[in-house]
Parts: C-alpha cells; sequence; structure tokens
C-alpha cells in the first residue's frame, strides 16, 4: 500500500473518531447530568429536557454536514476524491 | 437510449416537479376544506385524502416502472442527496412514529426522549461508519456485501436470516398501521382498510422496484410532514403568537410543571401516579434509558431497509450528505414530536386543574372514546352517564375528573390535536393521510429490502446465477407480489404477539448485522469465520434473551435468577408463585396458577434488569467477541480481500461488485 494511502486513511480514521467522540458526547455523557442541568431554565426549558429533546439533535444534524463537507475535503486533498 | 435521456430530464426537473406537486396538495387540501364548509359529510373528506393521495403515489409508482435491473435494485444510482434525504425521512418514519411518538412523550415525559435521541442519533453512524462505503462497495443488497466481503454464501444466508427477522414483524405493523389509521379516523371497514394499503404499496413498488418507492417516498415525505407540522404551527401561532411550536412549548413546559403541583394540592392528582414531566428516570432506570438509545441507535444503523436508500445516489460523496440530509428531514419530525405533546398535556391538566365535573367534559373525549382510545375511570369513555357509573364505583372520587381516572391512548394526542384546538375537520383529515403516508412509505421500503434479499441474494445469487434479465426481474415481482400478500394476509388478523415483537427490530438488526458490518470495512483482518461466529453469537444471544424473556419467562428465570437484578421481594413472590402452581389441583386452578406465576416472571425475568427491548446490549457484545476472536484464531483474509477492503475505503475508482445485467455509471 502506498503512503499517501496510508495518510488518507489516518486523516479519514481520525476524523471518525472525532466525530465518534462527539456522538458519544451527545448521545450519553451530557444525558448523565440532566439532573443538574435541569436546574438551568430557558425560556421555559430546563436545560436537561431541552439537550435530549432538541439540543443533542441540532447536534447531530449540524455534525453529519460538518462531516460530510470535512471528508471531502480530506478526499480531495489526498487525491482519492470522485471526480465532480 | 432514450429511456436514459427521459430519465435525465425528470432527474433535472426534480426541483420543479415536486414544488407543483406540493403546490397541487396544497390546493387540494383547500378544495375539501372548501366543500367541508359547503357541508359535505366529513366521511366524504376522508375517503377524498385516502383515495386521492394513494391514487398519486400508485401513479408515480406505474409512471416509474422499468425493466432494467440496476433501476429495480438501486434506482439506477442517480438519485440526488437531497431527495433521497426525503426518501429515506419517509422510509425510516414510520406509521408509528407519526402517530404513537408524541403520545408516548406524553406518557412517558422526559424517559420517552430516549426514542427520539435512538432515533435520531444512529444516522451519525450511519455516516460515518457505514454508508458511504456500502455505497463504494456497490452492492445491490446488504446481503450482497456480506457474500463478497466474507467469502461466500453461508454469510449471505446469515444475514438474509438476520434482515427477514427484523424486517418482517416490521411490515406487518406497518399494514396493520395502515389499516388502524383508515379504520378508527376515516371510518373505513379494517380489512378493506389493509387491503386497499396492499394495493397502493404494491403498485408503487413492483413495476420500478426501488427507483418506483424512491420517488413515491419523495411525494410521501412531503404529505407527513406537512400534515405533521401544519396543526401544531396553527396552535403556537394561536396560543403563544409565535408560529413555531419548537420554540413555544417552554412555555406550556413551566405551566404544565405548575399545574402538576396544583394538581396535588387540590386533589386531583395522585402524587404516587403522576409523573413530572421533566423528572428523568420515572419510567426506566438509568440503565435501561441509556441502554434503550445504545439499541435504538446502532439498530437504526444496521436496518437493511434504511441502509440500501444509500446505494441509490450517484456518488460516495452524496451518499455522506444524503446521510445528512436523511437526518435534517427526520429531525424535522422529531424535534416538533415533544411539542404536540406538550400543547396536550397543558390542554388536559388545565382541563382536571380547573376542576371539570364529569358531566361536563369536552366532546373530544367521547369523540376517542368510543373508538376505545379514552378510557375514564376504568371503561371507555362512550357516553356522559357511563362514564359517571364507571367513576361511581370509585371509592371518593368525588364526581370531578381526577389525572388517575383518565387512560389515554398513545395515538390520540396526534390525532386530535386538530379538534382539541377548534380546526375544521379536514386538518383531521389531512393528519390522517399524513399517518397513512408514514405506514405506506415505510411499508414499501421494507417489502423491498425483504423482496430484494430473496430475489436477488437467495434466487439469483444463490440458486439460479445464470437467470437472464428478464427472468431475474420477474422472480423480484413474483417475490416481491408474495412477501406483500402474506404481510397484509398476516396484519389483517390483528397479530397481537407479531406486532409487540416490532421493538425487537432494533435489538435484532443491531447484535446480528452491526459487527461484521463495521468491522468488515474498519478492520481489515475480519475473515469469514469470525463474521460468521460474529452474526451467530450476536444474532442467537439477542433471540435467546427476547424469547427467552417473553415466551419462557418461567424457565428462564428459572435458570437465571442469581442475576436477574429484580428486587428480592419480586423474586420471593416468584417462588411463592411457583409453589403456589406445583401444588394447584389439574384443570382451570393449575391454569390460573401458571398465568399468574407467567406474568410474576415476565416481570422478573432478564440479566440485570434489563428490559427486553434493549436485548442488544448484550447481543452486541458477543457479536464484536465473535468477529474478533474468531478472526484472530483464525488465519487473516487473502490479499485479494484486503486490497478490496482498501479500494472500498476510497471514494475514487470503480465499485467492487459490477452487475453484468445493469446499466450504471461508471463511479
Amino acid at each position: 500500500m502506498s503512503q499517501g494511502a496510508d495518510r488518507y486513511w489516518q486523516r479519514t480514521s481520525g476524523l471518525m473518531w472525532t466525530m465518534m467522540a462527539l456522538w458519544l458526547v451527545f448521545s450519553f455523557v451530557i444525558h448523565f447530568f440532566v439532573n443538574s442541568l435541569n436546574s438551568i431554565v430557558i425560556a421555559g426549558f430546563p436545560l436537561g429536557f431541552y439537550m435530549a429533546a432538541q439540543g443533542s439533535l441540532v447536534v447531530f444534524v449540524v455534525m453529519l454536514f460538518f462531516f460530510a463537507k470535512r471528508q471531502d475535503t480530506i478526499d480531495r486533498e489526498e487525491g482519492v476524491a470522485e471526480e465532480d | 437510449m432514450a429511456e436514459a435521456k427521459s430519465g435525465g430530464d425528470f432527474i433535472s426537473n426534480l426541483g420543479k416537479i415536486y414544488t407543483y406537486y406540493t403546490g397541487g396538495f396544497f390546493g387540494f387540501v383547500v378544495f375539501l376544506g372548501i366543500l367541508e364548509q359547503l357541508g359535505v359529510p366529513n366521511k366524504f373528506i376522508g375517503y377524498g385524502f385516502v383515495f386521492l393521495t394513494i391514487a398519486v403515489y400508485a401513479l408515480i409508482g406505474v409512471l416509474s416502472r422499468t425493466s432494467e435491473v440496476g433501476e429495480y435494485y438501486v434506482a439506477g444510482r442517480k438519485v440526488p442527496a437531497f431527495y433521497n434525504g426525503m426518501a429515506t425521512g419517509a422510509d425510516w418514519m414510520s406509521g408509528a412514529s407519526f402517530v404513537g411518538m408524541a403520545g408516548t412523550l406524553f406518557l412517558l415525559g422526559y424517559d420517552g426522549l430516549a426514542f427520539v435521541l435512538g432515533w435520531t442519533g444512529g444516522y451519525v453512524l450511519v455516516a460515518i461508519l457505514i454508508a458511504p462505503f456500502l455505497r463504494k462497495f456497490g452492492a445491490f443488497t446488504v446481503p450482497d456485501f456480506f457474500a463478497e466481503r466474507y467469502g461466500g454464501n453461508m454469510a449471505r444466508t446469515l444475514a438474509v436470516i438476520v434482515l427477514i427477522s427484523c424486517s418482517f414483524t416490521y411490515v406487518v405493523a406497518q399494514i396493520y398501521a395502515t389499516g388502524l389509521i383508515a379504520s378508527r379516523f376515516l371510518d373505513m371497514d379494517f380489512t378493506v382498510a389493509v387491503y386497499a394499503g396492499l394495493f397502493g404499496i404494491l403498485l408503487c413498488s413492483m413495476l420500478g422496484g426501488m427507483k418506483a418507492v424512491t420517488w413515491t417516498q419523495v411525494a410521501q415525505y412531503i404529505v407527513l410532514i406537512v400534515a405533521y407540522l401544519l396543526p401544531v404551527v396553527i396552535l403556537s401561532a394561536k396560543k403563544f403568537g409565535i408560529p413555531v411550536p419548537q420554540l413555544t412549548y417552554g412555555q406550556a413546559i413551566a405551566e404544565i410543571t405548575a399545574l402538576e403541583s396544583s394538581m396535588i394540592q387540590k386533589g386531583l392528582a395522585a402524587a404516587a401516579t403522576l409523573k413530572p414531566h421533566i423528572k428523568p428516570f420515572t419510567t426506566y432506570d438509568p440503565l435501561n434509558y441509556f441502554a434503550l438509545i445504545l439499541c435504538l441507535m446502532i439498530g437504526t444503523a444496521s436496518l437493511p431497509h434504511i441502509l440500501m436508500r444509500y446505494f441509490t445516489t450517484p456518488s460516495v460523496r452524496d451518499a455522506r450528505s444524503s446521510v445528512a440530509w436523511s437526518l435534517f428531514f427526520i429531525f424535522l419530525l422529531y424535534f416538533t414530536a415533544p411539542a404536540y405533546a406538550a400543547f396536550s398535556k397543558l390542554e388536559v391538566y388545565s382541563l382536571i386543574n380547573k376542576g371539570t365535573a364529569l358531566a361536563d367534559l369536552p366532546q373530544w373525549i367521547y369523540t376517542y372514546g368510543k373508538i376505545g382510545l379514552v378510557k375514564i375511570c376504568g371503561a371507555d369513555a362512550v357516553t356522559t352517564q357511563g362514564v359517571i357509573d364507571a367513576c361511581g364505583k370509585i371509592a371518593n372520587q368525588g364526581g370531578m375528573l381526577r389525572l388517575q381516572d383518565l387512560s389515554i391512548n398513545t395515538d390520540v394526542i396526534v390525532l386530535s390535536t386538530p379538534e382539541i384546538a377548534g380546526m375544521p375537520y379536514v386538518i383531521a383529515g389531512l393528519v390522517a393521510a399524513g399517518g397513512l403516508a408514514a405506514a405506506l412509505s415505510t411499508a414499501d421500503g421494507l417489502l423491498l429490502a425483504i423482496a430484494n434479499a430473496l430475489s436477488h441474494d437467495v434466487y439469483y445469487k444463490m440458486i439460479n446465477p445464470n437467470a437472464p434479465t428478464k427472468t431475474r426481474l420477474i422472480a423480484s415481482r413474483v417475490v416481491l407480489l408474495f412477501v406483500a400478500v402474506i404481510a397484509a394476509y398476516v396484519a389483517s388478523t390483528k397479530p397481537a404477539d407479531i406486532l409487540s415483537m416490532v421493538a425487537w427490530a432494533f435489538s435484532l438488526a443491531a447484535a446480528g448485522i452491526f459487527p461484521a458490518l463495521t468491522l468488515g470495512v474498519w478492520w481489515k483482518r475480519a475473515n469469514t469465520t469470525g463474521a460468521l461466529l460474529g452474526m451467530v453469537l450476536g444474532w442467537g444471544v439477542c433471540v435467546y434473551y427476547l424469547v427467552g424473556t417473553r415466551y419462557y419467562a418461567v424457565s428462564f428465570n428459572d435458570m437465571w435468577a442469581g442475576i436477574s437484578g429484580a428486587a428480592p421481594a419480586a423474586q420471593a413472590k416468584f417462588v411463592e408463585l411457583k409453589a403456589a402452581w406445583a401444588a394447584a389441583a389439574d384443570g382451570a386452578a393449575k391454569t390460573a396458577a401458571w398465568v399468574a406465576l407467567d406474568k410474576q416472571a415476565q416481570a422478573v425475568a432478564g440479566w440485570f434488569g434489563v428490559k427486553n427491548i434493549s436485548a442488544a446490549l448484550f447481543g452486541m457484545p458477543f457479536g464484536f467477541l465473535g468477529v474478533i476472536v474468531g478472526s484472530l484464531l483464525t488465519k487473516a483474509p487473502s490479499k485479494e480481500v484486503q486490497d478490496m477492503v482498501d479500494a472500498t475505503r476510497r471514494p475514487a475508482g470503480a465499485l467492487i461488485m459490477r452487475d453484468k445485467d445493469a446499466i450504471l455509471p461508471s463511479h
């Protein structure tokens, strides 16, 4: 395997682990603290409830658009992108 | 050539076509609204919605007919990311999500959000770990990937078994939902509605396969999202002056919390049974809450009818952004559901808090009581006198409606919102049409996943690899028809057991498919032995847990009582009931004792108190362990396979698998 391909996969895996860490935080870790977050209330929403009902969801959506863009940049920089 | 050209024209005009379609749909709603004002009975408005929307879906299905294998199986791989996102949204959101999700949140409060999180967060895994690689692979079905990566028909067969185990009960539930929505809310006969739904489903999928299903699902998404958002947007504007329910329901939540303590003070609610809306872990303990989120997420990322949607995009790049669009379109519904729940809860709690005599209950209670969805004091709320009589039997009931007297089916929340908010019937009809669109589109996707696995994987790849194009397409349609008719027949018998098994689909897919699928891409060392072992172990442990705790709970608990995680008192009661059953005289007494014992056993049977629905919490680790240990104990996959994995990881270059009959773009 060529060095370029190796580096491509390293960068791709790096992005994967970053995204997985974010996924872990917003799927689970932040909701461990729901009780303490609920003491903060914004526009009627207790923050702990809000994170599970909307906050994490918004993060997931933004994450995926970011991921699609970022991975495409990596593909292009490493010369493995498909033709447009 | 002419056909390819017209296909291209269609694709380049998608924006225009679906804009006209959406405009036409709004026009149709307005037209029915005018008819209603002119005095046309509700029943006709309801029928108008059902038949016209199904006719439009069927028309799209017929117009998208194809005689080309690549179009039939993967829509010619030319569905733009944005539209594939919409189609996936419709594919994903089932009749139950549409109709029942808000109701679940109404009943469970915070704990219900496990479903909202689980059914959205899974797409992160789809985008990052799976979809782009499957697209590059070029498979027609998910089992196709297993066969190619793990050398042969054993892996293919296992994948087909897992696929059918998680998709069949699911499709039955969708067809059942079609019948239920049409019969409950449009006053049609249940069986007629089931077969009308079947007819619609077949017209959408049979002639054009994936191509037709894609373009009908886009149309169905538009109907379902309009139907879901419109009532609650109107409601939010009416109540809070801002037509953005997702922002305004914070105020509703604050009011709900105030009403909760007020009702308890006035004796209109019991502190013991009231679940505060925002308080976590009132239904699930933290272990079950997080286990459920995990199982739903990984299940989402493993369900074949979802994964196969990403085979249809023009490129790997589009597959990635298509997952982002999918999640966006799904998000629109799921982040609105809690608003529905909060508004309805506010309505119901205000009604109770102001002190409502049983004689003065609002009309909607009877509307849904008549069809068995609202009970007061344990009896269906059919008439005022009936309610007063039922409550009269309860000591100290007091003649006022109390929270503990009221029991609402989860399906009522979404469907009753238009009526509770005083909107015309046409909006209620629209909501029913949205529910139907959700159920039909999911049924289409599932049927195609099952039928394609049988026609492509079992028939073409395993039984008759030399079948010419024409035979393949005939076989795929015959199988589709066959599976659809069986599913509709099963649904028409209203099978309680099968419907309760739908929740199992996520765990079965998560444990059976996810480990071998992700490791197949991300770990080159994974080999055939590992994959087979992982699938058998993961799926096997899951099935053992699901079936054991549900159908053989007594023997399951006999074996595992030590680690059941149930309270000692509950286990003591199990022992007591078991002794009672052993001592009972043969005949009716024995049967009754067994029923009591089995019920208790189902409540306590399990490992560490993990509920049945989260079986993959055990299945998945076994699945991963199986793949890893099995692979490491045997020799590494051949150089060809490792090179294939390398090629799968790089977007550029030709597809890994080429179908001899498919006319598809080369990258």
